[in-house]
């Protein structure tokens, strides 16, 4: 609500595994978030992933995204972190 | 749009190099709080600040929830006490009810520190400044948050030498109180030079009264993400090394501006100023003598420290500034001795002295901090230590600090711990040789000349 005005940054870090962006997607599906770009890379190893969503077409809130995304990194042993996009804005744009 | 690396590369300064914000810190006008009845003035006081602050953890945390940042502190300033309780307080006991009520404050709101227990005293002390100053010992022991300062000299005035003299008392009298916590006490007590208005960070943070009746000053920190920047240009010319302690400034900083804005937008109080300052912690890689050590030291302390330190502060400085829109406060690296494992391995490994900490100071912010001395320690020699500092600063016109705590029944060659951010630190020999005749001299040093800088 207060928070959805701005862009989202959801980061998955983890062991390379089946199913990690299906996953993560359905659950954005099912929760109304559009995708804007996902980008991804296997560093030594290791499944990196960054998708930018927008929570404005979705009805919870992002803390509960938030968590809930936690929780499925969790269940698939993998990292995932959803933050506000303006700390990465304002660290490399001027 | 943001790009991968770019998002790799702020989560990495976060999660492995220590980046946090160190403070959010909500600056509260007492001015009118103030009444002739102690009673009124306590109640007055408590009501003001928990109602001004009330959100303030609370939106610290969603803060650093949204932006997966950690905001260690959350702390209060406020008008410096000895004004505030000036027509309420007949006595330094009086002003320690002040301070219980301070110290209920922060328990209240769950901060961390609540500073402001302060006398601005450079030029001349009021009887008011007096009780305040000797209700500090009593005050400090008997509070767990409260932090307190004295201002004893300014570029403009002067040092002020009746107080110097009376804080090397009160500096021994509060390590006293505190005994029985490795004189814990001192650790919250800092006396300066050029005491700047909106400084967030502690002991020293007080509201200064050129201040709106509320604003937010945010302290960032991140000397582990400056040494991991400057791992990559080893041996490099001082230009690339210069242009890439900027440009991480810049970065940390940036994520400062952004707090301090989300803050300021949330608890409806104005955004005051970002302190620029490279804070260090005892954890590990989190040291700004691990900085020097990275540009080309040994240890702190070795011959090209006070260089290497004037070259880390200005390019802190530049890189800071264009990242924020106002900047203030403190702004420098710190050198606390027990807050940095840098230099406390520097200390022990006999690289670092007082007298060098004292040189750095002059190109650094902000003094001689932290510094564990024996307890034997005269409260002369402690005013002498404290005039030679206020000097570097009223000459420099620079702020400079001193917060020394002589840990009663120890010596040289042992520790004290003082646990969390306060850390831990061995015990630095003094100068032991006597000032008593120069700081029992009455009066105060002249303000200095402001032209033929030699």
């Amino acid at each position: 609500m207060e928070n959805k005005n701005s862009k989202t940054i959801i980061t998955v870090v983890g062991k390379d595994t089946v199913g990690i962006i299906a996953k993560i997607c359905t659950y954005l599906s099912n929760n109304h978030v559009n995708v804007l770009d996902i980008s991804q890379t296997i560093v030594s190893g290791f499944f990196n992933m960054m998708m930018i969503v927008d929570l404005t077409t979705s009805d919870k809130p992002f803390d509960e995204v938030q968590k809930e995304l936690t929780q499925i990194g969790e269940e698939i042993g993998v990292d995932i972190k959803c933050q506000r996009a303006e700390i990465f804005e304002m660290m490399h744009r001027i | 749009m943001i790009n991968i690396f770019e998002v790799n590369e702020t989560n990495k300064m976060v999660e492995q190099e220590n980046l946090d914000v160190r403070t959010i810190t909500i600056g509260i006008s007492l001015l009118d709080c103030m009444d002739s009845d102690l009673d009124t003035l306590n109640k007055n006081i408590y009501k003001k600040i928990t109602t001004v602050a009330k959100d303030l953890v609370k939106v610290g945390k969603e803060i650093e929830r949204d932006y997966c940042i950690p905001i260690v502190n959350k702390r209060i300033s406020v008008t410096p006490i000895a004004i505030v309780g000036s027509s309420a307080c007949k006595s330094p006991e009086d002003y320690v009810t002040i301070a219980h009520t301070l110290d209920d404050c922060a328990k209240e709101l769950g901060i961390n520190f609540i500073g402001g227990y302060s006398a601005l005293v450079s030029k001349g002390m009021t009887t008011y400044d007096e009780y305040l100053i000797r209700s500090i010992p009593q005050a400090l022991a008997e509070t767990d948050f409260v932090c307190s300062s004295v201002n004893l000299g300014s570029t403009r005035c002067g040092i002020n030498m009746d107080a110097v003299r009376l804080m090397g008392e009160i500096v021994k009298e509060t390590a006293e109180f505190t005994k029985e916590n490795d004189s814990l006490g001192c650790a919250k007590l800092v006396v300066f030079c050029n005491a700047p208005d909106d400084n967030p960070f502690m002991a020293g943070a007080f509201h200064g009264v050129t201040e709106a009746d509320a604003i937010i000053n945010v302290g960032v920190s991140g000397p582990g993400v400056v040494k991991t920047a400057l791992e990559k240009v080893r041996g490099e010319s001082f230009e690339v090394l210069c242009e890439t302690i900027k440009k991480t400034a810049f970065k940390v900083t940036r994520v400062g501006q952004l707090v301090a804005k989300e803050a300021s937008k949330k608890l409806g109080i104005p955004f005051g100023i970002i302190d620029l300052s490279l804070a260090p912690t005892p954890a590990i890689g989190d040291s700004v003598a691990g900085i020097l050590e990275e540009i080309g030291l040994e240890h702190a302390g070795a011959p090209g420290t006070t260089a290497a330190l004037a070259l880390l502060n200005d390019q802190v400085k530049k890189g800071g500034i264009m990242a924020s829109s106002y900047v203030g406060g403190l702004s420098g690296a710190f050198i606390p001795v027990s807050e940095d494992q840098g230099m406390i391995d520097a200390v022990t490994a006999g690289a670092l002295t007082l007298e060098k900490l004292e040189a750095m100071t002059c190109v650094c912010s902000v003094g001689l901090d932290m510094i564990a001395v024996p307890g034997k320690t005269s409260a002369a020699t402690i005013s002498g230590i404290i005039a030679d500092e206020m000097a570097i600063g009223m000459i420099n016109q620079k702020t400079t600090a001193v917060r020394l705590i002589p840990v009663i029944g120890k010596d040289v060659g042992e520790t004290v711990e003082f646990g969390g951010l306060l850390g831990y630190a061995p015990v630095m020999p003094v100068n032991e040789f006597s000032c008593e005749a120069f700081v029992s001299r009455k009066g105060r040093i002249p303000a200095p000349v402001h032209s033929f800088k030699n």
